[in-house]
């Protein structure tokens, strides 16, 4: 059985007949394995694992046939019962480390509080654990930082803060929501390497919320390319990069800018996703796609499997047995 | 911290002189001085009038009287009161602590209540309660307190006579001065029901007294709230698995704090100054009827040092407040 098992996830914003933004998404993640979720902004990425961690609130509406974690369905949990999983078996990275770490509590505060929360560990026991975890992270001279604010820290150090917050209680799943966006180019390889060792080392499953094609090839296990609040393409690495089955995971891999050596322009792909107002009725990304025919335009297509993993498209690409 | 601190203190300096000034200024631009005041403006005698000017030194130059009025404030000497001949010192620590309970009491019945109510309108923001208290608020803001006073004295006192309608205790009871404070001076005394009759006459001043700051401390609460709970740090505290009451209240509320406490020490400033009206309104025996009936007199002595104590007063507890402000904000506390 699969770790976690997400069937028919949409969620809207405002009443039940508003334009999805995420729009019956299917997604498994296996124990101990790397998923990466890659797509533009506002392609429903983040939004998908703020539900399931039921961080979504009011005017949202989530729906979904199931969101099975670990054998229990998180959508069906009361409040008090969620939060014995969420921040426990199931934690999150965000983005942004200089904001999501509490400005008036220390950095040893924010950690003992989710020991305290989870494990029920106290006072001298809960400061030793918050003092491994400040090292297992790699935070030099860890045990003068417990008494550290957030604001005393760089980018780099916040984010190793909030992922010994994240592994505290030793999740099952970790789901980093972008971890290196917001960082400096030399940190981010070592955020990265860390969270890839704490995933090997704790066999946690690991989803990987990104925009960077370059560590997705380099870490994820499997692929989750999401457009407007739907995946368009799921696929193992490295095989999806060498042979995108959509057009649009061919686009995004053609947009890296390594693979415009010696171009004049970097490869793009013209057009922005789809708004509220200008939703085409067929596949969503016929007006930008360059394959996308008449009927394209009219029908919308389903995500079905196929030899390498399953595309949302009539006219998949570089299959070798052509599908319809 | 210290050097925090020490800054503080500097900023006192020149506070404190700028203080001194204005109200000797300004009680000397009052037409009519003291000596008027006391024979009655008609039918003074020129030189009766010119004796008891040179005899307060009051014919002096304006410099000379400010150069006198500062090396007796370095001495340590407040003067005396023209009319009473008691030292200006003594009177005002016998009133004072009637204005300062009735300032706690109104502080207390602000500060507890704008703080329940901003949290609960910020966490059911475009609720009906949310815009109940917004709009209550906004009249409060706006209510002129004397107003607002006699409105409450006719509703309670008059027509329902459930509150008395002026003094701190009535008169049937002799409770000697211990503190000052007539609830714990009731308290002490043996007297049946004293402290009650204290409590009914400190409850309708203290509402009027806090009806402003109740009013700023409950928009700022719920402002205040309302951005720290879209603050990323609160989604973290979610996924944490936090209760919501701890993510409310433990993150939450200590951040929103910070701004609050600001308008909190402001307020007490008002409060000092709203005093002034609410003591008079209620025949409260505090520092603020004790200073109007003083610049009715035009007893220079006792309005600019009683103005000055007031105003060291409120410059103290900014300072503290200035200090609870680094200790709630560690980004204040570490700056150099």
């Amino acid at each position: 059985m699969s770790l976690l098992d997400i069937r028919n996830l949409s969620v809207r914003f405002g009443d039940t007949n508003a334009i999805p933004v995420v729009d019956g998404l299917d997604l498994s993640v296996q124990a101990g394995e790397v998923l990466a979720i890659v797509g533009e902004s506002g392609s429903g990425k983040s939004v998908t694992m703020m539900a399931l961690m039921g961080l979504i609130d009011a005017p949202g509406i989530v729906t979904a046939d199931s969101l099975q974690f670990d054998g229990t369905d998180m959508l069906r949990l009361k409040g008090r019962q969620r939060r014995h999983i969420v921040g426990k078996d199931l934690s999150m990275v965000f983005q942004d480390p200089m904001t999501a770490l509490n400005p008036s509590y220390t950095v040893g505060f924010q950690i003992e509080e989710v020991l305290r929360q989870h494990l029920g560990l106290k006072g001298q026991a809960a400061r030793q654990r918050a003092l491994q975890l400040l090292e297992r992270v790699e935070i030099p001279a860890a045990a003068s930082r417990l008494d550290a604010y957030p604001h005393q820290l760089s980018g780099g150090m916040s984010q190793r803060v909030a992922i010994a917050m994240a592994i505290a209680a030793e999740p099952k799943l970790l789901i980093a929501d972008e971890p290196t966006t917001a960082l400096d180019v030399t940190i981010q390889a070592q955020i990265m390497e860390l969270l890839l060792d704490l995933q090997r080392e704790q066999n946690m499953g690991l989803v990987l919320i990104t925009h960077d094609l370059a560590v997705v090839a380099e870490t994820a296990n499997r692929v989750c390319v999401m457009y407007a609040g739907q995946a368009v393409e799921l696929g193992q690495v490295p095989a999806l990069f060498d042979a995108p089955t959509h057009p649009y995971s061919e686009a995004l891999i053609k947009a890296i800018p390594e693979h415009s050596l010696g171009a004049t322009r970097l490869s793009t792909l013209p057009g922005i996703v789809p708004g509220r107002y200008d939703r085409p009725a067929g596949c969503l990304l016929s007006p930008r796609c360059p394959y996308a025919q008449a009927h394209c335009r009219d029908q919308r297509p389903s995500l079905d499997a196929h030899e390498r993993g399953a595309a949302r498209c009539f006219y998949p690409l570089n299959l070798t047995a052509e599908v319809a | 911290m210290l050097s925090f601190i020490a800054r503080r203190l500097g900023l006192l300096i020149p506070t404190f002189f700028g203080i001194t000034l204005l109200t000797f200024a300004l009680i000397r631009m009052i037409p009519g001085d003291p000596v008027e005041v006391m024979m009655g403006e008609r039918r003074v005698d020129p030189q009766m009038h010119a004796e008891a000017m040179e005899r307060l030194g009051l014919n002096k130059p304006l410099y000379a009287q400010y150069i006198d009025y500062i090396s007796q404030l370095a001495r340590g000497d407040l003067g005396e009161s023209l009319r009473t001949r008691t030292p200006v010192w003594d009177e005002f620590t016998t009133l004072f602590p009637a204005t300062l309970e009735l300032t706690l009491a109104a502080l207390l019945f602000a500060g507890s209540l704008g703080l329940i109510a901003g949290v609960i309108a910020a966490l059911k923001r475009g609720s009906l309660f949310d815009h109940g208290v917004m709009g209550i608020s906004l009249a409060g803001y706006s209510m002129p307190i004397f107003w607002w006073g006699l409105l409450l004295i006719m509703c309670f006192s008059v027509w329902l006579g459930w509150t008395p309608v002026s003094g701190r205790i009535d008169l049937l009871y002799d409770i000697p001065p211990v503190t000052g404070f007539m609830l714990i001076d009731t308290l002490l005394s043996d007297e049946q029901g004293a402290f009650a009759d204290a409590l009914h006459h400190l409850i309708l001043p203290a509402i009027v007294l806090g009806t402003i700051p109740l009013a700023v401390i409950a928009r700022m609460t719920r402002s205040a709230m309302l951005e720290v709970l879209r603050e990323d740090y609160i989604r973290t505290a979610r996924a944490k698995g936090l209760s919501p009451a701890r993510v409310v209240f433990v993150h939450g509320l200590r951040n929103a704090l910070i701004p609050v406490l600001t308008v909190f020490g402001l307020q007490i400033g008002a409060l000092l100054a709203g005093a002034v009206l609410t003591e008079t309104i209620f025949s409260w025996p505090g520092i603020g009827k004790w200073l109007i009936e003083s610049i009715g007199a035009r007893d220079y002595p006792v309005v600019q040092n009683g103005i000055l104590l007031i105003a060291c007063l409120v410059i103290l507890v900014n300072f503290v407040v200035d200090i609870l402000y680094g200790l709630a904000n560690p980004r204040i506390r570490h700056q150099k």
